[in-house]
């Protein structure tokens, strides 16, 4: 074979051509990536409350289980997904995601804005058994949410690597997760007891039942009817 | 010939390692695959969940996702990359140690994944769902294997990196910079763990990793074993050096940009989501390169693709990566994303990449490789072409219903009737009409999954076999 010049300088040269292979895949990562870190959310962004203790638990669940294997949180642009979900998602209200949750599978519907759409009892009752909220449905039972328990002790931790990086909890809810995680619990207990279901504050079912509730509800137009 | 005893005095080369991983293939590719058929069963009939927590189909499918991605395609991939590379640089890898820590390390990293995701301990995001002692483990062992590796460059006797290197210098370097980037995290105990990044950047950050890892270890270090095996068993040399320069770089620079392809409508903000969009359509020039490359070096040697089974199966994982990269393409084009995006047809069109792609081109390469280690003919060869026929009817059934789900699921969930309102406004409703594309994909991926029990068959007769007695063995390249 002819000898190139780039078979003496590069192919014979292992330091060079690494380093020229690290600069070939290193710009379009930079190129993309770091905007994102100066762009922030976009002017009409209103931040969005950080999750609430009870809604860290139930999060946590929500990963344990992939739950986000089969449902998006993403609501798209289009006319079909908002009339099927609500108003599409916006990026401010990713803002206390870690990690991000918006899946890439639609084995079941999106959840970004189930939030409010059914009571308390009906998340029970679909954890429990999905086809008796959802005839047809292809979901896994999820009994064993209402036998197991939150530990305080696990919320600590989570709240305190949250705080570290940057999400805001008070001394209290950091030092007092208990008590933290009783006030969100009860207005949750009640409504299940109103509906003839006994939960307790700590049952998991009560925590993923917070944290799907919150789903969806910091939507900037909910805001924007707020504000003065 | 007594070449081979002559040659392994000349040429030293540590071919224990590669056998180590070619067996740790075999294991994996059936456990990993298995895992995927149960997956295919929970979604036709869900008691197949069996009510019980750690094998939900929540849990299990990053199991079988990790399980395909780093258990069969990744110890293939080093397999293949410590056979050739010692050839290609005449020399032994710089140490036997490394070698030995990278595989058992790699080995016990992935059945701690296996047990760690079971008992739900997850990170959530794909192909990085290991939890952060594992992602620790991984770096370590992987640099492992990197230094070995470029201190084995160091040491060459042969001045001219062939392209086979090129592509594996690309994953070494790479892989590393992706993992440690996308798992930046602030541990909260042992189990568990939160991303520095937050919101649409730490979704950016994983597609980035996402596509790559599709990138970096589906596809480049593969590339590289097909420009080492398939001239091999071709006897032939590579199409065009040209043109393989010319695919290498546009490759490795473009792949980078495309992770956006996988946020297209979402909220991340648009002129990302364009710049993953074009440079996803652009991909398809170099990746074509590739597949042109590979199948041009057939020329003059297809006659042998109908008798020679390490051929067939790199011929048809050639095809399927060309299919694939036309695919990917144009589904990261906007208006063929809102249709295909969430559906069943992503599933498919990473099917055709990895059973079609991936597994083919590693079950040519076992093929390829199994006689020549163990010194022994292969044991059957009407097995390895009854493998090859059910690898390729499987994965043709498997990406035919996927394609067919998903437009299904895609159109029902966007039709809107003469009232301007959702014509299927029930869910469920559309999830049952996927029902029969679930079973037939069901069939599809268990005659695939056959194939490979057929082969681990194949090979286990053949390394059990006695030493044969005047037998045409196969030798190992010098």
């Amino acid at each position: 074979m002819e000898e190139h010049w780039h078979r003496r300088l590069l192919e014979g040269r292992s330091g060079l051509f690494a380093a020229l292979t690290t600069v070939a895949i290193s710009i379009g990562g930079l190129v993309e990536i770091v905007p994102m870190f100066t762009v922030g959310h976009g002017h009409d962004a209103v931040m969005p409350e950080p999750y609430t203790p009870l809604e860290v638990a139930g999060r946590d669940i929500y990963v344990r289980e992939g739950c986000m294997v089969c449902h998006s949180q993403m609501v798209r642009p289009f006319r079909d997904e908002t009339l099927r979900y609500g108003e599409w998602s916006h990026a401010a209200e990713y803002s206390w995601d870690r990690p991000f949750l918006l899946g890439s599978r639609r084995i079941g519907p999106d959840l970004h804005r189930v939030g409010g759409k059914y009571p308390d009892a009906w998340h029970y009752e679909h954890m429990k058994d999905p086809r008796s909220t959802s005839p047809g449905s292809i979901m896994p039972t999820y009994d064993w949410l209402i036998d197991w328990k939150i530990d305080p002790v696990d919320v600590q931790q989570s709240l305190v690597a949250l705080n570290r990086l940057g999400t805001p909890y008070t001394e209290e809810q950091l030092t007092n997760t208990e008590a933290a995680l009783r006030v969100d619990a009860d207005p949750i207990v009640e409504s299940m007891k109103a509906a003839e279901i006994e939960v307790e504050w700590d049952d998991e079912i009560v925590a993923i039942t917070a944290y799907l509730q919150r789903l969806g509800t910091d939507r900037p137009s909910l805001h924007k009817e707020d504000s003065p | 010939m007594g070449e081979s005893a002559l040659s392994e005095r000349q040429h030293p080369y540590d071919d224990e390692i590669v056998k180590k991983f070619v067996v740790a293939t075999v294991f994996w590719a059936m456990a990993a695959m298995s895992v995927g058929a149960l997956l295919a069963l929970q979604l036709a009939w869900w008691p197949a969940n069996m009510g019980i927590p750690q094998l939900t189909f929540g849990r299990l499918r990053p199991i079988h996702t990790n399980g395909v991605v780093f258990a069969f395609t990744a110890n293939f991939v080093f397999a293949g990359i410590y056979y050739s590379t010692q050839r290609l640089l005449k020399v032994r890898m710089y140490s036997d140690l490394m070698s030995r820590i990278h595989f058992w390390g790699w080995q016990g990293m992935l059945v701690t994944t296996v047990v760690s995701l079971m008992m739900g301990h997850t990170q959530s995001k794909e192909y990085a769902e290991m939890i952060w002692p594992i992602d620790v483990a991984i770096a370590v062992f992987f640099l492992t294997f990197a230094f070995n590796f470029a201190l084995t460059i160091k040491n060459r006797k042969v001045e001219h990196l062939y392209v086979a290197l090129w592509f594996y210098i690309s994953f070494v370097i790479t892989i590393p910079v992706l993992h440690v980037v996308n798992n930046l995290v602030v541990p909260a105990n042992l189990f568990r763990s939160y991303p520095v990044y937050a919101g649409m950047t730490d979704a950016l950050v994983q597609w980035w990793y996402g596509h790559n890892a599709v990138g970096f270890l589906l596809t480049t270090p593969i590339l590289g074993l097909m420009y080492y095996f398939l001239p091999k068993a071709a006897e032939r040399p590579v199409y065009s050096y040209r043109l393989s320069i010319i695919h290498f770089w546009a490759l490795v620079f473009m792949y980078i940009w495309a992770g956006p392809h996988h946020l297209l409508y979402s909220a991340l903000p648009d002129w990302a989501q364009t710049l993953g969009m074009v440079f996803s359509v652009m991909l398809l020039a170099p990746s074509w390169g590739g597949m042109l490359n590979g199948l041009l070096t057939l020329r003059g040697a297809w006659d042998r693709v109908r008798t020679d089974h390490v051929l067939k199966f790199m011929v048809v994982a050639v095809s399927f990566y060309g299919m694939s990269t036309f695919e990917g393409p144009m589904m990261s084009i906007r208006a063929v994303s809102a249709l295909s995006h969430y559906t069943n047809w992503v599933v498919g069109h990473v099917h055709s990449g990895a059973l079609g792609w991936v597994g083919m081109m590693g079950f040519g390469t076992l093929y390829w490789l199994v006689p020549r280690l163990w010194h022994k003919p292969l044991h059957s060869d009407s097995l390895a072409t009854t493998h090859f026929w059910m690898a390729t009817v499987g994965v043709v059934l498997y990406t035919v219903a996927m394609w067919g789900a998903g437009l299904t699921e895609g159109l029902m969930w966007r039709a809107i009737d003469d009232a301007g309102q959702l014509q299927y406004p029930i869910f469920v409703q559309i999830v049952a009409e996927l029902e029969p594309f679930y079973w037939v994909r069901l069939i599809g991926g268990s005659i695939y999954l056959c194939g490979v029990f057929v082969m681990a068959y194949n090979f286990t007769r053949t390394v059990w076999a006695p030493e044969p007695v005047g037998a045409v063995i196969p030798q190992p390249a010098k």
